[in-house]
């Protein structure tokens, strides 16, 4: 396995959840949170489009990338389940930024020192910009966790719902492996603590409690995904390939 | 080399870093920090830009207005995308958040870190005052948040730190 297809595995990561956020847009529940979700889902596309460039580039077979984006089908994405896990209601959707920006940011911070220069501008960027998602999604898991009966209920739905998809963000497949041998992404095991810590803070204020997942789900990483990302695919694919090589 | 301050004078400097910013028309490239340096190559003047935000939609508009405004100036014109070091708050000169602040839009808070839950005073833009509280973390494009002023009552974006 080769650092590129790394690279791959990070960038639908975040294509992938810049389209699920992107689903907001015209249906959030206040025009604050209607900005918000687009901005958010632009953060993590801008991050996705930096990395498949990168990993086209690497690849060295001529990819741009629209053509890693666009022409894979839903075998070949390597996302992590819990970024194409759907939207369901603001508590899953909040849950779900809040578990991947702990994550990445972490995990940006420690990319800071990759032999990639590439990666190490995106991470200077991107570590920002996760700050800011944590705080944003941060408080809307504690706004909802400790508040009414109606909204701490769907908290702990949401809790349940996408914590067994925790621990594959913390697996390295052989692609990963590959490029932190060449210390060029950093070690995913090593984001624990400062996960732990986040997540810690934040379910303390909203009055949740860490559920005990004695098997984590997994098998993105391997191709093997839920129903519905080929139901994402189709819709976020189906103009490129209609039309390919269309530009506005 | 990137950065050097000889690749910030010259009429292809000067031309380049005339662009205003699409988004924030108030303030150069130049102040905001985006636009690096200009170096001649042969006839070809070649711009470094840094993106400001990983999704800003306006990276594009900005590198083509900055290679017109080149060509414009009668030069040969090409945009080399630079990613590292990051863009960063900190590059936007005093002349941009003085001019800013005058457009209406809160500068960035100067070694603000984006922690979690960390409060930045931020002052309204208007009356100067600190009153103020934050009514969205995202606002009308990446790079600001939407504040409101609890003493004028005015609400106004606030540039993010970043
Ligand atoms: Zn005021």
């Amino acid at each position: 396995m080769a650092v590129w297809e790394a690279l791959v595995e990070l960038a639908d990561d975040h294509l992938v959840l810049g389209h699920r956020v992107s689903e907001w847009c015209g249906h959030a529940p206040m025009l604050e949170e209607d900005l918000a979700m687009p901005n958010m889902a632009l953060d993590v596309i801008g991050t996705a489009r930096t990395l498949y460039t990168r990993a086209g580039e690497l690849e060295g077979k001529g990819r741009d990338e629209d053509a890693i984006a666009y022409l894979r089908n839903e075998r070949e994405y390597r996302n992590c389940l819990l970024v194409e896990r759907p939207n369901e209601d603001f508590a899953h959707t909040m849950l779900r930024q809040l578990y991947f920006a702990a994550f990445m940011k972490a995990f940006w911070d420690a990319a800071l020192s990759s032999a990639d220069d590439v990666v190490r501008g995106v991470a200077g960027k991107a570590g920002k910009e996760m700050a800011y998602h944590i705080r944003h999604a941060g408080e809307w898991v504690i706004r909802l966790g400790d508040g009414t009966e109606q909204s701490a209920r769907r908290m702990r739905d949401a809790v349940e719902a996408l914590s067994i998809y925790v621990d594959e963000l913390f697996d390295s497949s052989d692609a990963a492996q590959a490029a932190e041998a060449a210390g060029v992404l950093p070690k995913r095991s090593e984001m624990r603590a400062a996960f732990d810590k986040v997540i810690g803070d934040v379910f303390s204020e909203a009055l949740l409690e860490l559920p005990a997942v004695p098997y984590g789900q997994r098998g993105g990483r391997s191709g093997q995904h839920g129903e519905g990302l080929g139901h994402m695919l189709a819709e976020m694919q189906s103009l490129h390939r209609a039309h390919p090589g269309a530009a506005w | 080399m990137s950065g050097s301050p000889q690749g910030q004078s010259g009429p292809a400097w000067e031309a380049a870093a005339a662009v205003p910013d699409p988004e924030v028309p108030c303030v150069s490239v130049a102040e905001l920090g985006i636009l690096r340096w200009v170096q001649m190559e042969g006839e070809t003047a070649v711009a470094g830009v840094t993106p400001t935000y990983s999704g800003c939609p306006a990276t594009l508009a900005i590198e083509l207005a900055i290679e017109t405004a080149l060509r414009d100036a009668g030069f040969d014109a090409r945009i080399e995308r630079l990613l590292a070091p990051a863009w960063t708050t900190d590059w936007i000169t005093p002349e941009g958040r003085e001019k800013l602040r005058a457009y209406g839009i809160a500068p960035p808070v100067n070694g603000g870190k984006a922690s979690l839950f960390g409060a930045v005073d931020v002052a309204c833009p208007r009356c100067g005052s600190d009153h103020t509280e934050r009514l969205s973390e995202f606002g009308s494009t990446a790079c600001k948040a939407q504040y409101r002023c609890k003493a004028c009552l005015e609400p106004f974006d606030y540039f993010k730190c970043i």
